[in-house]
């Protein structure tokens, strides 16, 4: 459950955002997540649900975009999706690989509400 | 009021990368080996860090940080063993994170040639948090099953080395060793694996040789 502490500094990260650009509300976060990240995309969820009360992101949708695991092979280049966890190359089973996409966990974006500066 | 898109990009687990790789520089200009052990609770991370401690005692100088959800009983049980320990209890985290460890660096004599740090007992979510390590080490032990490798992948995908723990157990044990080694290197064929126990002593040798070769790797390297 490290998901809690993930979403406690993402927290940290959206204030600091808001902060900066003056914003009333955060409206949305947009988060990638690889499918060899450690994390739970449903556990990220009822985190973020939790933290966001009583926040400026409190009525903000959160959306996870999941990346699918990729490789290439060092020996011959193919590119392989990996979904079994087995990590050989898909066409000569070389083991030399490097890792594409797939381990990624990032905030992409986030959109925000300008309070209009108030009129002297 | 208008709306504002903000392009963010940043690494949700970027700050702990960053102090992770500030503590492994530190490391190294110290010339110190850091191990990372990472299992599932009562794998035998502590029992194979006492055997640790009894070995290496005549040929080099080592120091142990223990994780724990609460208690000082593991860093109790390395210090008996004349080794300095540090405890960091996490009062609920479910595993340690680099800038737990960079508070305790400080203290740490600055001579030893191995710093061990024992995991909060989990085998999933430590797996996400380097801590400044060289070797990332899994531990196994028999009573767990030869099927935890594929359970949880990550723990095994990130780590360079592969210990079987309790191998005295076999006997009585429905345990596959070649099932278990062949789908541990299905999830990363450069896991290095050793097969041991701490109460027969096996493959404890082989391994201590291994961290050896290790850390003179680290020196030269370093030098
Ligand atoms: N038979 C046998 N028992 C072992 C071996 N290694 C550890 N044990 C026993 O397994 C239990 C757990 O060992 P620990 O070393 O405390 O395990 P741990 O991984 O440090 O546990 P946590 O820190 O709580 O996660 C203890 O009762 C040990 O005596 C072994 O090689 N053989
Ligand atoms: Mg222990
Ligand atoms: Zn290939």
């Amino acid at each position: 459950m490290h998901e809690l502490s993930i979403v406690s500094s993402l927290f940290g990260t959206l204030l600091e955002k808001a902060r900066e650009h003056n914003a009333g509300k955060i409206t949305l976060v947009k988060l990638k997540v690889g499918k060899l990240s450690g994390v739970v995309p449903e556990l990220l969820e009822s985190a973020f649900d939790m933290y966001k009360k009583e926040t400026i992101a409190e009525n903000a949708r959160l959306e996870i975009e999941e990346i699918p695991l990729k490789i290439r092979c060092r020996a011959c280049g193919t590119e392989t999706e990996i979904t079994t966890y087995t990590f050989f190359c898909g066409s000569c089973k070389s083991p030399d690989l490097e890792i594409l996409q797939g381990t990624e966990l990032f905030l992409e974006k986030i959109e925000l509400e300008i309070d209009e500066p108030s009129s002297p | 009021m208008n709306k504002k898109e903000v392009i963010v990009l940043q690494d949700l687990l970027g700050t702990n990368k960053k102090i992770a790789a500030e503590i492994r520089g530190e490391l190294e200009r110290r010339g110190i080996l850091a191990v990372n052990l990472l299992s599932s609770p009562g794998a035998g991370k502590t029992a194979l860090l006492e055997q640790i401690a009894m070995r290496l005692k005549t040929r080099a100088k080592m120091a142990v940080i223990e994780g724990d959800i609460e208690t000082e009983l593991d860093a109790e049980r390395i210090r008996a063993k004349g080794v300095p320990a540090w405890q960091i209890t996490t009062g609920g985290a479910c595993h340690l994170e680099a800038k737990m460890i960079a508070k305790v660096l400080p203290g740490v004599d600055p001579d030893i040639d191995f710093l061990f740090i024992e995991n909060v007992g989990n085998l999933v979510c430590p797996a996400s948090y380097e801590l400044g390590e060289h070797l990332r080490c899994v531990l196994l032990s028999t009573p767990e099953g030869d099927d935890k490798p594929k359970k949880y992948p990550k723990a095994f995908t990130t780590s360079d080395l592969l210990v079987l723990t309790k191998a005295d157990l076999l006997p009585h044990l429905p345990f596959d060793v070649e099932k278990a080694k062949t789908e541990a290197l299905e999830l990363n064929p450069k896991l290095k694996i050793f097969v041991t126990s701490a109460v027969t002593g096996q493959g404890l040798d082989e391994l201590l040789d291994y961290f050896w070769a290790m850390h003179q790797e680290l020196q030269s390297s370093h030098a």
